[in-house]
């Protein structure tokens, strides 16, 4: 890669030992792919919950963090993804004092690095939308394919480590979604359903997905009859990333970068229709039990809007089963202050802040809990929880809420 | 082959190759060892139970089987971003795959590769998980973005 006088100072250790670390990492991925030079970046969100880092990651958190300050800060506003957990319902969740201890442990070597502890998955909703070719280093796969897609933003997927290290370095490798040439769609999907639900939104993004298959592939989609809003985006592009690890998509005639499917379309697209029998394919793939064990809301974090609609739904019943919600530590005053938080929690469920459910040890805290069979409005998270060993469900708002009262799904 | 390949402790045998694949990209030191061959993807997430070693998503091609100091010869990287921390904690604990081959590789994979120091390949012209056999000693070479296949 070709290097400018500062990144040379870098790598050469002439800033000190963190962003010496940091910029080598970004060396190795950058000529992994052929990076020519680095990209500046105005922003960095880092994923980083304890279950992923382990021991292991912790402790070499805490060891760039016990390097000399003026040597160790993040050089870019550079913000953190969920929590594995509510700091202040860790009890309740049945976590064990391992693992809140870990967190701690994360949470003080992030601070030490100046990291800004947002917690949150949903920061395009909350903390700071990028704009339309702002280059960013963005880690959690729904926040960088709706700052791509919805935003037109440029950044590739970061995990932790990267996204740390663009924050310390304040650039990031030139490849991938930074260039032109790999934001042509390369798929072309026309479908005739426009949903009306999230997790139908969810599904639609998750049959594209599947379809799309790999990181590379961008989706144009022609057919959508009206602007969807920025919660029915979120979990359809959520949902998109995780069935198909896509980064980038196109709605023609709505998303920034497709104001006409010319404008996007790549020279040989592959070509799919999409309709609601496929939607419902994916959601019945899934409908395998009726009895329900536990309700969760959650990945992404729930929006304002999304907890004053769960609080209208729960008002006047009572639940016979736990009924998470989980929102960021921004929404939450605001669900407090609306009383969205009262009312969810008055007919027995609890709103969590700063964490995400498949991000909170989803495997032990199923096995204190005894929770199996789950339902969700989420497609990603029904994408990701076979792996931790759970039948998860997936259904409308309305079917989970009332599953939670009557143990069922509808 | 005459340097001694990273393998668990092993050492790869003199041998001829008949079969050479090339890769776009590579990384990491080289290795020889044994394949896992699935036509499907991977996370450290969503696919594994990474205390027992073994793939656990029920859906997965290779569901209930051990990917410890395996030569994983996968279709493409899937999911979210938390291999990216996850494959070095693996290889703080030794329940790593030998390397990691893939027909499309993103962007997270590679990023936990480098922090977990795992050897990868990606970007053949012919479907890999079609041209390697399962259960075949290979010899990845990552410098010069060959596979060989006995």
């Amino acid at each position: 890669m070709k290097l400018n006088s500062e990144e040379s100072a870098m790598l050469a250790g002439e800033l000190g030992p963190v962003p010496k670390l940091a910029i080598e990492h970004q060396v190795k991925v950058g000529e992994f792919f052929g990076a020519r030079d680095f990209v500046p970046v105005t922003q960095a969100h880092i994923m980083a919950d304890t279950e992923s880092l382990g021991e292991s990651g912790v402790k070499w958190l805490e060891m760039l963090a016990a390097t000399r300050k003026g040597e160790r800060t993040v050089r870019i506003p550079t913000i953190t993804d969920p929590r594995g957990t509510d700091f202040t319902k860790a009890k309740q969740l049945k976590q064990a004092d391992w693992m809140v201890d870990l967190e701690r442990r994360a949470v003080a070597a992030f601070e030490k690095l100046g990291v800004s502890m947002t917690d949150t998955c949903i920061n395009y909703q909350t903390v700071l939308a990028a704009t339309k070719g702002e280059h960013v280093a963005f880690g959690d796969t729904g926040v960088v394919i709706y700052s791509n897609s919805v935003c037109g933003a440029r950044s590739n997927f970061e995990g932790g480590p990267s996204a740390l290290s663009a924050g310390l370095t304040g650039r990031t490798p030139r490849y991938g979604f930074h260039l032109d040439k790999h934001r042509r769609a390369t798929l072309h999907v026309r479908t005739s359903c426009t949903p009306e639900s999230l997790n139908d939104w969810g599904a639609l993004g998750g049959v594209i997905g599947r379809l799309a298959g790999n990181y590379w592939d961008v989706p144009v989609i022609e057919g959508i009859d009206r602007a969807p809003t920025s919660d029915e985006l979120k979990h359809f592009g959520a949902a998109m990333a995780s069935f198909g690890s896509v980064a980038l998509y196109h709605l023609a005639g709505i998303t920034p970068e497709a104001s006409r499917l010319a404008d996007v379309a790549g020279d040989s697209m592959r070509r799919h229709r999409v309709g609601r029998a496929e939607v419902e394919a994916l959601q019945g793939s899934y409908a395998v039990d009726k009895k329900v064990d536990v309700v969760v809301f959650s990945a992404p974090q729930l929006s304002l809007f999304e907890l004053r609609r769960l609080a209208e739904l729960c008002d006047g019943r009572k639940f016979r089963l736990p009924l998470l919600a989980v929102t960021s530590p921004q929404v939450k005053p605001d669900s407090d202050r609306f009383g969205y938080t009262r009312r969810i929690e008055a007919a027995g469920g609890t709103v969590f802040a700063g964490m995400c459910f498949y991000q909170s040890y989803a495997r032990e805290i199923a096995e204190a809990n005894g929770w199996k069979r789950l339902a969700t409005n989420s497609a990603k998270m029904v994408n990701i929880l076979g792996g931790y060993g759970y039948v998860p469900m997936l259904a409308s708002m309305e079917d989970c809420v009332d599953a939670a009262r009557t143990g069922r799904l509808a | 082959m005459n340097a001694k390949a990273r393998a668990g402790g092993r050492v790869a045998p003199v041998t001829f190759y008949p079969k050479v694949l090339r890769a776009r990209h590579g990384m990491g030191q080289r290795v020889y060892g044994e394949t896992l061959v699935a036509k499907d993807g991977f996370s450290a997430r969503y696919d594994l139970d990474r205390i027992a070693g073994v793939f656990s998503r029920p859906a997965h091609k290779l569901a209930g089987q051990s990917y410890v100091g395996k030569i994983l010869v996968l279709d493409t990287a899937k999911g979210g971003v938390a291999s990216a921390w996850m494959l070095a904690e693996m290889r703080s604990r030794d329940k790593v795959p030998l390397a990691i081959i893939f027909n499309t590789v993103n962007p997270i994979l590679v990023q936990g590769a480098a922090l977990g120091e795992i050897t990868m390949l990606a970007g053949f012209d012919q479907d890999v998980t079609q041209a390697i056999p399962n259960g075949a000693m290979v010899e990845i070479d990552p410098d010069a973005r060959t596979i060989r296949l006995r």
